[in-house]
């Protein structure tokens, strides 16, 4: 059988949800190598939590340059592993530290490399939305190991438990790689809501807030949701930029994604479209957001949602 | 300080977009510079600003690189006019259809060739929705990646240092020239070309070349399109008017889903 590797992708000292969504994708091409890129005596600790999802072996790299070097570090670490190990596949999370990573890891080890995938066959054929989510494409990686980024909250995840044999491998990384030093680094300010792109429902507010996001955070809490905001509101600091959805923000395809007070500009749309679901609360039936809404109510948020809030406390009870 | 900036034409966001034989139908939409190619321009036109300028006989020059159809010429003079020096765009049939991957490596070759101290690009061209070519440009130079900048500070003795935003948190990150920056949205506010810097452009050389005239060889793209099909619009949706029940309707709606 042949061997995939993942990059096991880590919330805080957790592994992600988005780990065994990447582990139940690998598991139909061959047998799963979770890659766990750690600092220095970091590793057993990290690798541990490693244990949701069809994966067979975890390799621990060890090295403090991933911290003070960033992307490049690691992708050396991985591409070298890569070289090594001729896997049929790695499949890496579609974020902006997953895909620079997946870019250099392509470069280095003469690869074709696919982005956004949101789902990945076995014969190794990645499905993609594009323009927006009006066209799904089917594509094939035809040269090199194929390397794949896979949106978070696109394959459905096999939670069971394993328990992989845990190995080590030794960090190897270029002195072009470790060219860019971190001098400091602040993780994202995580609240007690789920994460934007693993959030099964996603609540946002736009200028409609005028500020005030408490009618949408109360409805996201009622209904178990992460929060995400429109640039209009990240702009004006109403919410953190980490919140923002969008082209130059998130990207999230939610079960449920609730616009409130969001006009839907393309750049917006762009982040949320794919969405299983989409429910607009807008005060202007005009609202090119309508256009993408499977239910939506013409009315003014601060009305609407308390009430919606109310009708979910009450059924959910 | 040699500044270049890379800047890609793309559809119109606003187009309809179509796949033709596996490839994104160039042909048939209006196009335009990669609006967030503007923020790299608008960098490094401050960069330069903040450092004696970029006119003649001063000490840095802003010079756009593209890659793409002739035509592309158009969104490399909007560069132009909005103060960059001078331009190189490669053209060449055996481009088309290019990835990420060989794109990386024609810029690459140019950017090797040119010298530069500092590289920006944008963070996304809105038509492949990539992020990849800035890093695949990095590892291939072997220069220092300085991604997803929200701030570059430069000091003309050769370090830059910028502040990373990603979902990953904020990083401070600096490096010594030369060194490759791609810049989010929120790092500036790209100026509106004048009319004299629209003037000025028509004189400005864009100087154009084909694969030979780079000296790189056509590579073919690593990853093929097996089929691309449209999805069926969004079956157009339930439309309520709040009279004091919309609240309610849309729970209602929730729980006929099943949603809760
Ligand atoms: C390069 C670039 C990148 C961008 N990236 C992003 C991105 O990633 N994400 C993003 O979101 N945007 C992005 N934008 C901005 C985008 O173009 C829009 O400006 C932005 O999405 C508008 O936010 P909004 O819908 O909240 O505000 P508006 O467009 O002002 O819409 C506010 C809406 O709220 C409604 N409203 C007002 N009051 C109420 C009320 N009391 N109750 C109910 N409804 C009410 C109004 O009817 C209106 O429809 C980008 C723009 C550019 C140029
Ligand atoms: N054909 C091209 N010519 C010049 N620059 C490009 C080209 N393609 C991508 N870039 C640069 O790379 C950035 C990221 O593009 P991408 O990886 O395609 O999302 C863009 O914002 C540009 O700065």
């Amino acid at each position: 059988m042949s061997n995939v590797f993942i990059l096991a992708d880590f919330s805080g000292d957790k592994a992600s949800k988005t780990t065994a969504e990447l582990a139940t994708a690998a598991a139909r091409i061959g047998s799963v190598t979770a890659v766990v890129l750690a600092g220095a005596g970091k590793g057993a600790a990290l690798a541990a939590t490693v244990n949701q999802g069809p994966i067979a072996n975890v390799l621990v790299i060890e090295s403090d340059d991933f911290a003070t070097h960033g992307v490049a570090a690691s992708a050396d670490a991985l591409a070298n592993l890569v070289k090594e190990k001729s896997p049929a596949a790695v499949l890496i999370a579609s974020h902006a530290f997953g895909k620079e990573v997946a870019a250099r890891v392509a470069v280095l080890t003469d690869s074709g490399v696919i982005t956004d995938a949101v789902d990945v066959s076995a014969d190794i054929t990645a499905t993609q939305l594009v323009f927006g989510g009006s066209t799904t494409v089917h594509s094939k990686v035809s040269h090199g190991t194929a390397i794949i980024t896979v949106r978070p909250n696109s394959v459905e995840a096999d939670f069971s438990a394993s328990s992989p044999a845990i190995e080590n491998a030794l960090a190897t990384i270029s002195a072009d790689a470790k060219k860019a030093t971190v001098s400091s680094s602040q993780p994202p300010v995580k609240g007690g809501r789920p994460e934007l792109t693993e959030a099964n429902i996603v609540v946002s507010g736009g200028r409609g807030t005028d500020g005030n996001f408490a009618p949408v955070e109360a409805f996201a809490d009622s209904l178990g949701a992460a929060v995400g905001a429109s640039r209009a509101a990240t702009d004006a600091g109403w919410y953190p930029h980490s919140h923002q959805v969008g082209q130059t923000g998130k990207t999230v395809s939610p079960q449920l994604y609730v616009a409130c007070g969001i006009s839907g500009a393309i750049q917006h749309r762009a982040g949320m479209q794919t969405s299983k679901t989409i429910i607009v609360v807008n005060k202007d039936p005009e609202a090119p957001i309508f256009d993408i809404a499977d239910f939506g109510v013409v009315g003014d948020l601060f009305n609407v949602l308390p009430k919606a809030t109310e009708g979910v406390v009450a059924r959910t009870n | 300080m040699k500044i270049a900036v890379c800047v890609k034409q793309v559809p119109d966001s606003w187009a309809e977009k179509k796949m033709v034989n596996g490839l994104l139908d160039r042909e048939n939409v209006d196009a335009v510079l990669n609006d967030l190619d503007e923020y790299a321009v608008e960098e490094a036109l401050r960069i330069a600003e903040a450092h004696g300028g970029n006119e003649e006989g001063a000490p840095n020059s802003v010079t756009v690189i593209s890659m793409g159809p002739d035509r592309a010429t158009e969104a490399v003079r909007k560069a132009l006019s909005m103060g960059a020096n001078g331009a190189i765009l490669v053209s060449d049939s055996a481009l088309a259809g290019s990835d990420a991957l060989a794109t990386s490596s024609v810029l690459a070759k140019v950017i090797a060739d040119g010298g530069y101290d500092i590289v920006i690009c944008g963070t996304e061209s809105t038509d492949a929705r990539m992020s990849v070519v800035p890093a695949m440009i990095s590892a291939r130079l072997g220069w220092a990646q300085l991604t997803f900048a929200s701030k570059v500070t430069v000091d003309p003795a050769g370090k830059v240092s910028i502040t990373r935003v990603t979902e990953a948190g904020v990083d401070e990150i600096s490096a010594a020239f030369p060194v490759v920056i791609s810049v989010v949205e929120k790092i500036n506010e790209p100026r509106y070309p004048s009319f004299k810097g629209i003037m000025a452009a028509k004189k400005k050389v864009i100087e154009q070349k084909d694969l030979a005239a780079v000296g790189v060889s056509a590579q073919s793209a690593w990853s093929q399109v097996n089929d691309a099909t449209p999805r069926p619009p969004r079956a157009s949706g339930i439309k309520v008017n709040d009279e004091g029940n919309g609240g309610q309707d849309l729970v209602n709606f929730l729980a006929e889903k099943k949603l809760i």
